[in-house]
């Protein structure tokens, strides 16, 4: 390790430094407050020294530095993520004050393992070895457990014990197929994978005879699916998103699910290339993209309770974003191929605007009716204008109705899925999308069609609406002007191609 | 031209900016009427003067300038008017004004009303003047949010079943059209509606007649044509007064426009192909729509019904293009875009008037209703006249429209325009037998009370029906207009 490592890894190093600063001042100052800004202004390091490395491989000079042996690589792909990750806590941190201070008994905690979980969430970003990958994985979904549990009640302590059993589970199912690959490829560095995988299909090799290879990419295809929400791997999200503190459900649906896209991208687009082993894992994802969204669309129709609804919600999504890595199977030309990560770093952006939209307008409204129903909604129109409008516009985004981030993410991942001769899965979608606007419009209909049953304004802290203007203004610019975080996606890919 | 350019711009966003200014500045009730309807003032100048700008001697596409937008999908931001629509964003602008005004009984939730109001007058607008295919999506789909809360918050009746319902079909029908548009601009690599207009989009990635289809029924679920029309007495009966204006006026006039700008435009050969079975349903409608109103007794439903029937026509006037080779002329394409604006003024007109017969005389049943021309003199004669015009009395908007899609399409299908005509006269028999029975007939007791409209529900009532004198007898320069687009569309199918 050298000095120049260290400045690679300074962002995650500074987010954990951070996170136990907050520890560490929690025993002196143990206030919500003075914890929250501490951790929000503290982001500013990370964040900081994210954009000088941006400087050194972004834009122009375009490129990517190894660090550490060639584990973790800093890269535009690497640094997207970050910045998506250092956004979403960035918001987070102001959206949770009121509801950690009013329903957490341990503010510095909380704000601790919500760092924590987000160093990994980076790291996971940056990581180039198998080895990492995991070591990161597990560091991202710890704290989330520890998260889940932190309302201490029944159904918060039981949200926690699932996440932390199917965690562990999904790990261990990874690890699996992590060693399966490395006991025929021989490395656990993705590139030297990539490399023996080109080896061995152009030559016509052995390795790839049995199905040993196959096993194990199907073992990481669900070990990955675990954390990403993906049918049939889903069965953890509806009881942990219900139980889970409200701003922990957010950071989940959002933070966990970028995270574990970072990495499938990473993984897949890198070390299992090759023509075969490609349309293999394409198909698999294709099967597994129609499976969510259509089992998340349908089972998001029969739910009452937001949090569960959200909940379906997600692993519909993660359907949406399995097309743009799907579209490997279609055999379009390398550029059309990358049409498909692109799109998926736009939704993945698209979506964490739409849905902390969502859920900080939840937060609001459900601490004060004190009720997680979609019927306890009932007349927040009149109750909290600004409040409703901008959870029916995230609902509106989350459909997929223009003039929002989520139109322009679902358009540009269907389009790479025709581009690359994969139609009939840009049709799954359009008609998903169709469906699914039924249980999003119910939320909105409650808002504004039904009486209220109290006529008590719901009203938002300061911070609260500051945290909830940027993603619902973000909504709306991307919505107008994808433009802005489509350039940055198309350039982050080009990164993560395989090498030669 | 500097401010030329800018002038589509701000026909288009001006009421969205009216929209923004009511939920950030004004709170009173009555000055929120008063701000959205100058502001539809405004916007209605601001369209005459586009519409009067137009130089038809040049033609073509005009005040078009693109901007880029997306270039990684090759997306542009790109307004323009040509001879067809022109017309069509004047009707807008009429009709947002006279919906603007009709809206002064509006009590509950005022400023929220304008603002989807005025928000939906926007995506029109934009409808009509997008020339960039994306953009022209996220009008048509701009449109919808608008709509589903004016129906179903300050409907009447079933408002949220009806609000649903219109909902679910036009959802439907945008993702037929979304899968559509998308086949197209991946064969091509445009959205640029221009350039698609003049290619030869036979070789697509998907067989031309699927893209087609899918197109179809995006644009026939909005027009409607038999048998995807049966949301549309639903919204219609069941949306506020102003609301049913606008929908009746210009919303499914995006299906008719939809139908020339793209469907004739774009795709020639097929239209040619299937113009025989676009005249039979359009004769279907034309015959179902009329055959069903004159069993309503509901007088708005008649309406919306009546609607089905007179949008046939525009369909009917498409299908003139299928002459064979040589024979095609701009006759009946002008009669079907003559026919979309009047009916967007006689019907709007209507709507207002069975506004004003239920606000006062609180019921709709034909019925009970009776001897109204005693009580509201002025209501009668705007009712009488807008009710000939409907059937189509020379001199009166509709007549010109309805002749010229019966002349031009009779030489190219001989019965399915005899057929069609047979609705004119089912049309003349439900409109003057609800007139006899509404307005005339002994003064009954129980309306003694009804008052005659006041002087602002007035003002788009008479506007509206000067605007229909004045198309009845000197159609010749919105004619003129209109020709200088469908000549266009004529050209692409063949000398």
């Amino acid at each position: 390790m050298t000095l120049r490592d260290l400045y690679l890894l300074s962002p995650e190093m500074a987010m954990a430094a951070l996170a136990s600063l907050v520890v560490l001042v929690d025993l002196v100052v143990p206030r919500t407050r003075v914890l929250a800004t501490l951790a929000g202004v503290g982001l500013l390091v990370p964040a900081a020294l994210s954009v000088l490395l941006w400087g050194e491989v972004g834009g122009e000079a375009s490129g990517a530095v190894t660090a550490l042996s060639g584990t973790l690589v800093v890269d535009e792909f690497s640094l997207f993520f970050k910045f998506l990750v250092l956004g979403i806590v960035g918001l987070l941190i102001p959206a949770s004050v009121d509801y950690v201070g009013r329903f957490l008994r341990s503010p510095g905690e909380f704000y601790a393992l919500v760092l924590f979980s987000a160093t990994g969430m980076m790291l996971l970003a940056s990581t180039t070895e198998l080895v990492s990958i995991y070591i990161s994985l597990e560091l991202t979904s710890l704290p989330l457990a520890v998260l889940a549990a932190f309302l201490r009640d029944g159904r918060s302590s039981e949200a926690g014990l699932k996440f932390l059993l199917l965690s562990a589970l999904s790990s261990a199912i990874l690890l699996y197929g992590m060693v399966l690959v490395y006991g025929v490829t021989g490395s656990t560095r993705l590139e030297e994978i990539a490399q023996e995988v080109a080896r061995v299909t152009a030559g016509g090799g052995p390795l790839f005879q049995g199905p040993v290879v196959l096993v194990g990419v199907a073992l990481m295809v669900a070990g990955f699916g675990f954390k990403v929400a993906s049918v049939p791997f889903q069965m953890w999200v509806p009881d942990v998103y219900e139980g889970a503190p409200t701003p922990v459900t957010a950071y989940l649906s959002v933070g966990s699910k970028a995270a574990g896209f970072a990495v499938l991208l990473r993984v897949f687009y890198v070390a299992l290339q090759g023509e075969e082993l490609r349309a293999d894992w394409g198909g698999l994802f294709a099967v597994l993209s129609v499976a969510s969204m259509t089992a998340g669309n349908l089972m998001a129709m029969l739910q009452g309770n937001i949090k569960r609804l959200l909940a379906y919600s997600t692993v519909a999504h993660a359907g949406y974003l399995l097309v743009g890595l799907a579209v490997v199977a279609g055999g379009g030309g390398a550029g059309e191929a990358l049409l498909g990560p692109s799109g998926v770093l736009f939704y993945l952006g698209a979506y964490a605007a739409s849905n902390l939209a969502a859920f900080f307008a939840i937060i609001v409204i459900t601490n004060q009716v004190g009720s997680d129903q979609i019927s306890a909604f009932a007349g927040m129109a009149r109750r909290a204008p600004w409040l409703a409008a901008a959870l029916a516009l995230a609902m509106v985004s989350l459909i997929g109705i223009p003039p929002t981030a989520g139109f322009m993410g679902k358009l540009y991942l269907f389009n790479a899925a025709v581009q690359n001769g994969m139609a009939w899965l840009a049709l799954a979608g359009v008609v998903n999308s169709v469906v699914s606007a039924y249980y999003y419009l119910r939320v909105v209909r409650s808002m504004y069609l039904l009486p209220a049953e109290s006529d008590e304004p719901v009203r938002a802290s300061a911070p609260m609406v500051a945290a909830l203007a940027v993603p619902v203004l973000g909504v709306l610019l991307l919505g107008v002007l994808p433009n802005l975080l489509l350039e940055v996606a198309q350039s982050a890919v080009g990164t993560i191609q395989p090498p030669g | 031209m500097s401010e030329e350019k800018w002038l589509l711009t701000l026909v288009v966003f001006l009421p969205t900016a009216g929209a923004l200014g009511i939920a950030l500045f004004v709170r009173d009730a009555g000055r929120v009427r008063r701000f959205a309807a100058g502001v539809t003032v405004a916007d209605l100048a601001l369209a005459t003067w586009v519409f009067l700008l137009y130089a038809r001697e040049p033609g073509g596409f005009q005040l078009a300038v693109p901007y880029g937008w997306i270039p990684l999908l090759n997306a542009h931001y790109y307004l323009g008017v040509d001879g067809l629509s022109a017309p069509l964003v004047l009707l807008t602008g009429l009709l947002g004004m006279c919906a603007a005004f009709g809206s002064w009984n509006i009590q509950t939730r005022v400023r929220e009303y304008f603002v989807w109001l005025l928000l939906l007058q926007t995506a029109v607008m934009g409808v009509f003047t997008a020339l960039d295919f994306l953009l022209f999506f996220l009008f048509w789909e701009m449109e919808l949010m608008p709509m589903y809360f004016l129906i179903s918050v300050w409907g009447t009746g079933r408002k949220e079943y009806s609000a649903m319902k219109f909902l679910i079909f036009t959802i439907l029908g945008s993702a037929f059209m979304l899968v559509a548009l998308l086949a197209v601009y991946f064969s091509t690599g445009t959205l640029d509606m221009v350039d698609l207009g003049q290619r030869d989009l036979t070789n697509l990635k998907l067989p031309a007649q699927l893209v087609y289809a899918l197109f179809f029924l995006a644009f026939a679920i909005k027009l409607p044509v038999w048998p995807l029309h049966t949301w549309l007495p639903d919204a219609h009966t069941d949306a506020p007064t102003a609301v049913s204006v606008m929908l009746a006026g210009v919303l499914i006039k995006m299906g008719g426009y939809g139908m020339i700008r793209v469907l004739a435009t774009m795709f020639p050969e097929v239209t040619a192909q299937y113009a025989g079975a676009l005249a039979v349903l359009a004769v279907v409608s034309v015959l179902y729509g009329a055959v069903v109103t004159v069993r309503q007794t509901d007088l708005k439903r008649m309406i919306a019904y009546s609607s089905v029937s007179h949008m046939g026509y525009v369909v009917l006037g498409i299908s003139s293009l299928g002459a064979a080779a040589g024979g095609a002329n701009a006759l009946g394409l002008n009669g079907a875009a003559m026919q979309m604006f009047a009916h967007g003024t006689i019907t709007g007109l209507l709507f207002l008037l069975v506004g004003q017969v239920y606000d006062k005389a609180h019921t709709r049943h034909i019925p009970h209703l009776g001897g109204l021309a005693s009580r509201m003199p002025f209501t009668a004669t705007v009712f009488l006249v807008a009710g000939l015009a409907s059937l189509g009395l020379p001199s009166l908007a509709g007549f010109v429209a309805e002749v010229m899609v019966f002349l031009g399409t009779f030489p190219v299908w001989g019965w399915p325009t005899i057929l069609a005509v047979v609705g004119i006269v089912l049309t003349a028999g439900y409109m003057l037998w609800a007139i006899q029975r509404v307005l005339f007939g002994p003064a009954l007791e129980r309306f003694a009370h009804v008052k005659d409209a006041s002087l602002v529900e007035a003002v788009p009532m008479v506007a509206l029906l000067l605007v229909i004198v004045l198309v009845g007898v000197y159609p010749a320069p919105l004619a003129d207009v209109f020709n200088a687009g469908a000549e266009q569309v004529v050209l692409r199918f063949g000398p």
